[in-house]
């Protein structure tokens, strides 16, 4: 603080004598550098009495006491500033913690995508913020089975990303069940149900795709509805099945369907993300993705997804207003 | 984008009018809204959402959460009015099956 008090009298008596703009210049990075060392601006006052009271020693007692009277009202002040600034060490701090959080959520809920010989698999997923409120599961063995279980947590940020961290570990703890969605439906909502608060669900599309028969099973909890494109019929057909979110109410039962998949169908899994145009009223996402992947259809899974990705962006001006996830599967 | 929302209370009915976009941002004060809502056996909540121009999912979770609210609390709750882009938003989700749900019906209140 003396030293401070030096370099104040320096300034001050130099301004006193010259009153120049370079002198004013040197008193604001002064101030940077007081900010730095947090000296409180209560304390600014008090060094600038004492200076006051050595270069013009004839001070009367009535400004020094006034001087004193400035530096109570100036307390005040010092308190918001040190709160302010106590407040953004704890901002810094909020950060870096999410971001860690984020680097969790990325290696615990990372997807793999299988590669098999006769089944060409895609995926994209996009989240809008720094965690992903989807996520996709694959459970696969080449040429005999491969399940997909596309899901979206409703809520955002944290409480999501641990909700979904439940949901992967009940997907994985599945067993045999596997091969019947109505019942991994049916246990990942007792799992769910019993757990989140009563605005959070989770909808999921989970589809079973038994290679050698040729047949897609699937049912879904509340989840946009998948498509199909027939190769042969050059034809989309809505993969629907009723069934309610996630969450909501422990005994839920969930129906399925099932379709023959041929030589170069495709099946369209996604979120809400992808098919929600929110500025554009009658629009109709569905018209948009079956034109675009029938007039792609040659290229491969992964290709189609990105594509997708890119030409709903841009139709939204890049400005994404959910997190985007799509999963194509081709036979 | 904002969200207004008010009550007016008519023949055993009280009546909330909800009015605006449901996203995110203005989900929060909608929650307020209807937690302040006491439930009450004599008494039905109706909720007229033919004023809501945009809902998205953090929206249906209100909803979700105060259906939830009304099955422990042996309270009845209708939700009235929505367009068809709304209905289908409940009828995917699988919630149109569950709760009380009309479709274009404009309640009107003297």
């Amino acid at each position: 603080m003396k030293q401070l008090e030096t370099q104040y009298k320096k300034m001050l008596m130099d301004y006193i004598t010259y009153q120049s703009e370079k002198n004013l210049y040197i008193a604001q990075n002064f101030t940077r550098q007081l900010i730095q060392k947090n000296v409180a601006p209560e304390d600014v006052v008090g060094i600038h009495k004492n200076v006051m009271k050595e270069i013009l020693p004839q001070t009367s007692n009535e400004e020094q006491h006034a001087y004193d009277f400035l530096i109570e009202v100036m307390v005040q002040y010092g308190m918001t500033h040190r709160a302010h600034q106590s407040l953004l060490q704890k901002q810094a701090e909020y950060d870096m913690e999410m971001k860690i959080a984020a680097d969790i959520q990325k290696t615990l809920l990372k997807t793999i995508v299988p590669q098999l010989a006769n089944v060409d698999i895609g995926m994209v997923s996009i989240p809008i913020r720094k965690m992903n409120g989807d996520y996709v599961h694959f459970l696969a063995e080449d040429k005999k089975y491969v399940c997909v279980a596309v899901t979206d947590v409703i809520g955002k940020g944290v409480p999501a990303a641990l909700c979904m961290s439940m949901v992967k570990y009940g997907l994985e703890t599945l067993e045999y069940t596997y091969k019947e969605p109505p019942y991994v439906l049916e246990i990942i909502n007792r799992v769910i149900e019993k757990s989140v608060d009563d605005s959070m669900f989770v909808s999921m599309f989970y589809g079973y795709f038994d290679i050698q028969k040729s047949t897609f099973s699937y049912a879904s909890a509340g989840h946009e509805p998948a498509l199909h494109y027939s190769a042969k019929n050059n034809q989309f057909s809505t993969l629907e099945a009723k069934g309610l979110l996630l969450g909501v109410l422990p005994d839920t039962k969930y129906a399925f369907n099932e379709v023959t998949i041929e030589e170069n169908d495709i099946i369209i899994i996604m979120t809400d993300g992808v098919t929600e145009f929110r500025f554009h009223d009658d629009f109709n996402a569905r018209d948009l993705i079956t034109t675009i992947i029938e007039k792609n259809k040659f290229l491969s899974a992964q290709q189609l997804c990105t594509l997708l990705y890119e030409q709903i962006e841009q139709m939204q001006d890049f400005k994404l207003s959910d997190d985007f996830t799509v999963v194509i599967i081709k036979k | 984008m904002d969200i207004i929302v008010y009550f007016k209370e008519q023949n055993q009915q009280l009546y909330g009018f909800i009015e605006g976009e449901i996203d995110t941002f203005t989900a929060p004060k909608l929650r307020d809204e209807l937690e302040n809502i006491k439930f009450n056996e004599n008494r039905d909540i109706v909720l007229d959402l033919s004023k809501v121009h945009y809902m998205d999912s953090t929206g249906l979770g209100i909803f979700v959460a105060f259906y939830k609210r009304a099955l422990r609390e042996a309270g009845q709750v209708k939700l009235v009015g929505l367009s068809i882009r709304l209905r289908r938003l409940f009828e995917i989700t699988g919630l149109s099956d569950l709760m009380d749900i009309e479709t274009d019906k404009e309640v009107e209140i003297n």
